[in-house]
């Protein structure tokens, strides 16, 4: 036979429909929570009620004696169990202050949901009235909540065993900023709240642990984005040897971050299946999920620009004032740090300063959520365009495209000193602005204005970028993260010639098994539907940097790339040696291997994979494998960019926002699977919507949790949100083979100041410069009443007071 | 305890369940139907809907005991056994179209979105945009953003159509 003419890739670029939907579709799902194992127990936790406390008694008998109750215990009964404090990998300063954080608390709390006791019994429903039994005595202390507060001199403290409550200050400098703002003639300063957020991924976190049986190991099954990670944290916690630990992610539903961590409960189910011998199982319920499970954001942003006559950035000053609340976890402290790369974005200047003051505080702690540090950054920017645009009295594209990296310069090293490849945000703006009518819209909007429309019509911008792709394993080093940001694969070739992919990557939601299919099915010549990826099971796929930070495709899948190149030349010598050719004389194209000027020399990619399991007849000089690995550490990060645009109508009697339009042009490199792509697209709007206009977290002075459930925070419905019209221009990475950047996080980072950019540029006429998140009617309400009363006590001082 | 007998994706069962035991606790852990999720404590995810006696209802919000001699119909239920080896053949049009418009990212939200959306096409076999969002107010999916949500919902609203007329 002979090599007809298949397209290079057939696969790759091509929408393929997920192989994950058969079993999610049908119920057939195998989430955590599902699990029923012999003997199982159930685990209930009790919780902080207060928000800071010393704990004075904590007596379990109480509940020893309900009935099918099995065990119960206090922080100080399993005391001697942890091996350390649950982790925080990221310690980013050297003098960083963390509380120490063990899975139960044995004589502060420090946070409403703060763990002090946790009660086993033979059915959900046992253990969780049993915990009404559990007697616990507080004392309660000052709930540190305000974070410019805390700083204060005599605040009290977050943490008791502490002096301060400053877990660091973290400082970049880049450039002469004094320089920069000492003379500029214009500078254009704001301060922006980034509030706090509640991830809420739909399947709630749920963990089993089952004993060692006929193996020496434990099994942990948990709602996890990171099994690899969560395996060696756990040993470090617990003391269980890594080699003894087996962690499976099975289907998990949703992340966003949060399950991004080392939790409590985490450590609780494997020191009691230790303890008790039995499997055990937790679930969150929702409202203990968002007093136990990470938060997101939480910044106060003081930020100002300074411009040259000609509107060129000179320099930018970042302060920022991040709430860690009341434990670092796992990567706590780096988050707020991501962005002090991303504040300059995609523009030019010549000085850029970055201090991180992170908080300790009596809350939930903050984490990883959706973007992590690159929204905050990507909002303040964005919005400060926009407010320097309008003081300084241009158009807010003209402004931005004064500053920008023009598509020639690439590859372009930032004020911050990390190289973005390669973009084009001339390109992706005029697709965005054609898609979006943008100036039908400036005509309408200017009508609307003239005729005193109640309805006011707003155009918010969001040219953004941001790095992704976690990560380079020596600047991660440099920032002194605990780990490499490396990934590996392996390609295991089956007689029959089927194949099976392992991943270190661990998605929740991704596609991965149909997006890493289609990589390895061009690269080996396979058919897509021969190919098996597996992943998730540390037992499977034994080595893994796992999924978040929009680093799976641009890691993983480089990874998967690179070990089908390795199978494929191992192959091509097995083919030469067969076809009793000169390995240089082999071409491979689309699956089958062919000596050159002689059609009919030809052998497929499975005839070998069968050859070289028979191991009859192959190379001397090599193994009978096909099989191969791959670790890849990328060698920078991904710069995925886009330029998005809202159009909302802002009722200007009740303060109601409706987005009216939303388009967005991403760029993110070469695509695998455009399907895919563009639903990730979609959830990463929704997520940035929900904070520009819905979603808050919210603590009173005690530190109680006002939105503890989702009855009072508001996670948008269909309803709620727009259509959305998106698209994509195409300018491939020049750091990965496979060209592709990131695309998990790129929607939740543009969308929030493009919707802000919105709601203020309707309301500017009246006077508003800002309106606080999330931008509900209340909230845009108060900022046209302030601007109003603002205008009027100035007119009255311009007038004399006579009006 | 208290005795219930139900029917569930057309199998009988008869149980002794506590008084208080809701009935999405009685399908995941008592009958290990477990194609049903859970996703809050205040029914206000819709993860855990399904039908009974034909008409959609949030299955946390129900008890073991209030659905005794009901029909309850999950996600389980819906596609036709298939003897093709294509099991796409047998599944109900909206878990086709769900696959077909990527409707679904982590899938978790998935079961109770298809339940609730068959509701909605039973009352409305030709929804447009503004009436399947608001036909499916009461389910929250934190993936996809609800766009292919409700174009896998149209498709099948049409697919049906076609079958009914055909
Ligand atoms: S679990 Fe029933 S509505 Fe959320
Ligand atoms: S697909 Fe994940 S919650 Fe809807």
């Amino acid at each position: 036979m002979t090599a007809v003419d298949t397209p290079p890739s057939a696969n790759v670029g091509t929408t393929k429909l997920r192989k994950e939907d058969a079993h999610l579709v049908t119920g057939r799902t195998q989430w955590t929570d599902n699990l029923q194992l012999t003997g199982m127990l159930h685990v209930a936790v009790v919780r902080s009620p207060m928000a800071h406390a010393r704990v004075t008694k904590v007596d379990v008998s109480g509940a020893l004696e309900q009935p099918g109750v099995v065990a119960a215990f206090s922080g100080a009964d399993l005391a001697d169990h942890w091996a350390g404090g649950l982790p925080c990998a990221w310690p980013v300063t050297e003098d960083m202050q963390s509380p120490t954080h063990l899975p139960i608390a044995t004589d502060e709390v420090r946070h409403v949901g703060d763990v002090v006791a946790v009660v086993v019994a033979n059915s959900r429903y046992g253990a969780a009235d049993a915990t009404e039994f559990v007697d616990v005595e507080y004392e309660p202390l000052p709930a540190v909540v305000d974070m410019e507060a805390a700083l204060a001199d005599g605040s009290p403290l977050a943490d008791t065993q502490l002096d301060t409550n400053r877990s660091f200050t973290w400082q970049k400098i880049d450039g002469d900023v004094d320089a920069a703002f000492d003379s500029a003639p214009h500078v254009v300063e704001r301060r922006f709240i980034n509030q706090r957020l509640i991830p809420t991924a739909i399947e709630p976190r749920a963990v089993v642990c089952a004993p060692p049986r006929e193996h020496r190991e434990y099994t942990m099954w948990s709602a996890t984005q990171v099994p690899h990670i969560l395996r060696l944290m756990l040993a470090l916690t617990c003391g269980v040897p890594e080699h003894e630990l087996r962690v499976i992610a099975p289907d998990v539903g949703g992340g966003f971050g949060s399950k991004l961590n080392v939790y409590a409960e985490e450590a609780i189910c494997l020191v009691l299946a230790k303890r008790l011998g039995k499997p055990i199982k937790w679930t969150e319920s929702r409202s203990e999920g968002y007093q136990a499970t990470i938060h997101g954001r939480d910044q106060i942003q003081d930020v100002s620009l300074a411009f040259n006559e000609d509107h060129t950035i000179r320099g930018m000053k970042v302060e920022l004032h991040a709430d860690m609340g009341a434990y670092l976890q796992l990567v706590t402290p780096g988050i707020p740090i991501l962005g002090a790369f991303m504040y300059n974005s995609i523009y030019k200047m010549d000085a850029l300063s970055f201090t991180c003051h992170g908080v300790l505080t009596n809350k939930t702690p903050t984490d990883a959520y959706r973007g992590a540090g690159r929204p905050e950054a990507t909002y303040a920017i964005e919005r400060l365009m926009d407010e320097a645009a309008n003081e300084l009295g241009v158009e807010p594209f003209e402004l931005r495209e004064r500053n920008w990296i023009k598509h020639e310069e690439f590859p372009y090293t930032t004020i911050a000193g990390i190289e973005y490849d390669s973009g084009n945000y001339e390109a992706a703006t005029a697709k965005a602005k054609e898609l979006f009518d943008y100036d039908g819209l400036r005509a309408e909007q200017q009508r609307r204005r003239d005729d005193g429309d109640p309805v006011q019509l707003g155009i918010g911008i969001s040219t953004f970028t941001e790095m992704c792709g976690l990560a380079p394993s020596r600047v991660l080093g440099s920032l002194s993260y605990g780990a490499g940001g490396w990934e590996h694969a392996s390609v295991r070739m089956l007689p029959s010639g089927k194949v099976e992919v392992i991943t270190g990557t661990s998605p929740h939601g991704q596609g991965h098994v149909t997006s890493w299919s289609q990589i390895a099915a061009d690269a080996l010549g396979i058919p897509f539907e021969d190919i098996e990826v597996r992943h998730g099971d540390t037992a499977v796929a034994h080595k893994g940097m796992d999924t978040y930070g929009s680093r799976s495709l641009v890691v993983g899948g480089y990874a998967v790339q690179v070990a089908c190149d390795k199978v494929v030349a191992k192959a091509k010598r097995v083919a030469a040696h067969l076809l009793e050719a000169a390995e240089d004389d082999v071409e491979f194209d689309a699956g089958t291997f062919q000596v050159k000027g002689s059609p009919d020399a030809n052998t497929t990619m499975q005839d070998v994979a069968l050859a070289i399991f028979a191991a009859h007849d192959y190379p001397e000089d090599m193994e009978p494998s096909l099989d191969s690995d791959a670790t890849v550490d990328p060698e920078n990060f991904s710069y995925p960019h886009g330029t998005h645009l809202c159009a909302t109508e802002v009722d200007t009697e009740t303060g109601a926002v409706t987005i009216r339009s939303y388009v967005a042009v991403d760029d993110v490199g070469t695509v695998i699977n455009p399907q895919i792509v563009e639903g990730q697209v979609h959830g990463g709007l929704a997520q940035g919507i929900a904070q520009a206009l819905f979603e808050e977290a919210v603590y009173d002075a005690e530190g109680q949790l006002k939105t503890g459930s989702l009855l009072d925070y508001y996670v948008p419905g269909a309803p709620d949100l727009p259509h959305f019209t998106t698209d994509r221009t195409e300018t491939p990475a020049t750091t990965n083979p496979l060209g592709v950047k990131g695309v998990g996080e790129a929607g939740t980072i543009a969308s929030t100041p493009a919707v802000i950019n919105a709601v203020v540029d309707a309301l500017r006429p009246m006077g508003v410069n800002d309106v606080l998140m999330p931008a509900s009617p209340q909230n845009v309400w108060n900022a046209i009443q302030a601007a109003s009363s603002a205008s009027t006590t100035a007119a009255s001082a311009a007038d004399g007071g006579a009006a | 305890m208290t005795r219930v007998g139900m029917t569930v994706d057309g199998e009988p069962y008869e149980h002794e369940v506590e008084p208080r035991l809701l009935l999405v606790h009685y399908l995941r852990d008592v009958l290990e139907k477990t194609g049903t999720n859970i996703g809050c404590d205040t029914s206000n995810c819709g993860a855990c809907t399904v039908h009974l006696d034909g008409r959609s209802a949030k299955s946390c919000t129900v008890l073991a005991v209030q659905a005794d001699g009901s029909q309850v119909d999950t996600v389980e239920g819906l596609a036709e056994p298939s003897s093709d080896a294509d099991e796409t053949d047998g599944w109900h049009p909206l878990q086709k179209a769900f696959h077909t418009e990527h409707g679904l990212q982590c899938g978790y939200c998935t079961p109770g979105m298809i339940m609730a959306a068959k509701d909605l096409l039973e009352e409305n076999p030709d929804p447009d945009e503004t009436e399947v969002r608001e036909g499916l107010e009461g389910n929250l999916c934190r993936c996809t953003g609800y766009v292919n949500i409700v174009k896998a919902v149209r498709t099948a609203a049409a697919e049906l159509r076609e079958g009914a007329s055909s």
